[in-house]
């Protein structure tokens, strides 16, 4: 597993609500690039505030505090201004949200309008097809780019909230239970595309559902109780768990 | 389940009278029937009789003219015509009345809107939140009387359209900033988040994604404040008094069309006019709810 580089190292970190509820407990990790990364584990063990302390979305809860490091490419992620830390990782939420008051082409380059960033005309226009091009929504929307993003399929919505998160072009990108509000079919539509951009693009994920994590990715953390028990490449966590809470939450003992 | 238990129920509900259950179903259904049909019966007599006893003095001179002096109205009295002129002066005066107190309390209302909403827990957001609500129940003749003292005695040195755009403007602003508020809530997070997870400045994230996706809420508030404040007639004889003529000057007296009602009904001569006045105001306060309501309906968004 540390055989390729790493992009994203995680040292010592703790999260916690109200200066002594711990979500997250010394988490060291370093995530490798081109990877898919999943993050495992039972409700409440604090894989979504680890995935959101990423790109620090979490400093968004009350009472927060943070103790330890995150180094994207060795620069501490704390010590740099959050607005162009988001930009560089970008991040995907449980349901579908696209901007309502946006078209569709709104949206895939809501990232550039809303940080007052100008494009000529022909850049906004490639970018939009490229991005929807590689979440594979471009040859369904084509014609309806001017159409507001609301009114397309839960499964495509959340493949235009991909796309808003990849027109910047960030490093690393964060979903968070991606497919939960999914029927199988955009599901599994969600998970291919996730294996081709990781050609690309680090991609963390969060997920609920272990044959998904099982399916697609190439790392597993697993967590439970805010400390990560195991983090192996996938195919060892998955036969040969070292840890008996892991293999108590992929055999379905608890979770 | 124990048998006995269950031939318990059964007796129960053998002896349980259903008849009286339904009859009382009926009658208080009855009751709430009735109650339902008178509040909606006082709202169509007010219109109705608004429209029976005003609809033949609404004509084109009724849009175009000043309110006339009570001596044409006397002649056209004796004589049988109706009454000449119109109310012009008062409609002029109430949409530049109305107008300013919305150029003044609409950015006041909605950037304290959207402070309630950001900061909800917050203790300075708490004592505001209440004084909004003693302001509301601030009686409006107290706010005419207030304003007096500040406005028309220290600023425009009497009565004028400024004095009854501010005191119309405290008035507007409670509600204002508890719409605001409660249209702000309305939006889910996650579009929130999704801004802010694309490193957009916090300022952008209020102009570009709240305020937008809240919009008809925000416009229905700002509608429904208008509507309100638009029949109020106490504090504005208290600040801008009335105006025989048009009146654009906002440092002079104006009329408005509630001040020429109360001035109607204080002249035997004028009587005919009271009516038609209050089926204008009447229709136009009706239009901005029904407005209000559709935007409310069309924009909301999913």
């Amino acid at each position: 597993m540390a055989t390729s580089t790493s992009i994203l190292s995680i040292e010592d970190l703790s999260i916690a609500y109200d200066r002594d509820k711990y979500a997250v407990k010394n988490v060291t990790a370093t995530v490798q690039k081109n990877a898919i990364t999943a993050i495992m584990g039972p409700s409440g063990c604090g894989k979504t505030t680890l995935l959101r302390a990423i790109n620090r979305m979490h400093e968004l809860y009350p009472n927060i505090s943070t103790e330890g490091k995150i180094k994207l490419y060795g620069d501490n992620i704390y010590e740099m201004p959050t607005i162009e830390l988001r930009r560089k990782i970008g991040m995907v939420f449980q349901r579908p949200n696209p901007f309502p008051t946006m078209s569709i082409y709104e949206n895939v380059i809501a990232g550039y309008k809303l940080n007052g960033i100008h494009l000529k005309r022909t850049e906004r226009d490639e970018i939009v097809e490229s991005t929807l091009r590689d979440v594979t929504l471009w040859d369904e929307v084509k014609n309806a780019l001017h159409k507001k993003g609301t009114f397309l399929s839960g499964g495509q919505q959340q493949r235009l909230c991909v796309a808003r998160a990849l027109a910047f072009k960030p490093e690393i990108i964060l979903l968070d239970e991606p497919t939960s509000a999914l029927d199988p079919v955009s599901t599994a539509k969600i998970e291919d595309l996730l294996v081709e951009l990781k050609k690309h693009y680090t991609i963390i994920l969060v997920t609920h559902n272990m044959s998904q994590a099982a399916r697609i990715s190439d790392n597993s953390m697993f967590m439970y109780l805010g400390e990560l028990i195991e983090y192996e490449d996938t195919k060892t966590m998955f036969t040969n768990p070292k840890d008996p809470r892991t293999e108590g939450y992929l055999t379905g003992k608890f979770g | 389940m124990d048998s006995s238990i269950l031939q318990k129920r059964k007796k129960i509900i053998a002896t349980t009278h259903f008849g009286a259950r339904s009859f009382k179903n009926h009658f208080f259904f009855g009751i709430v029937l009735l109650l339902s049909l008178i509040t909606i019966s006082i709202v169509f007599l007010i219109i109705g009789t608004l429209v029976v006893k005003g609809y033949h003095q609404i004509n084109w001179s009724f849009f175009t003219q000043v309110a006339p002096d009570t001596f044409d109205a006397m002649m056209a009295n004796a004589s049988g015509k109706i009454i000449p002129g119109g109310i012009l002066n008062g409609i002029t005066g109430t949409l530049l009345l109305v107008g300013l107190a919305s150029v003044i309390a609409i950015p006041f209302g909605i950037v304290i809107g959207i402070y309630l909403y950001e900061n909800a827990t917050k203790r300075y957001a708490n004592v505001i939140r209440d004084i909004t609500d003693v302001l509301q129940g601030v009686p409006s003749i107290v706010v005419g009387l207030i304003v007096y003292l500040w406005v028309v005695v220290d600023i425009t040195k009497g009565y004028s359209v400024l004095a009854g755009s501010v005191a119309l403007a405290i008035m507007m602003l409670p509600l204002i900033i508890r719409s605001t508020e409660e249209s702000m809530k309305m939006v889910p997070t996650t579009l929130k988040e999704a801004a802010i997870a694309l490193g957009t400045p916090y300022y952008k994230v209020i102009l570009r994604v709240l305020i937008p996706s809240s919009f008809s809420g925000l416009i229905t508030g700002v509608l429904l404040a208008v509507s309100r404040v638009m029949g109020e007639t106490a504090p504005l004889l208290l600040t801008t008094l009335g105006n025989s003529s048009v009146n654009w000057n906002l440092a002079k007296p104006v009329s408005a069309v509630p001040l020429l009602i109360w001035q109607f009904y204080n002249d035997p001569n004028m009587v005919n006019l009271i009516w038609s006045s209050s089926l204008f105001l009447m229709g136009f306060v009706l239009l901005l709810n029904i407005l209000s309501k559709w935007i409310a309906a069309k924009k909301s968004i999913q």
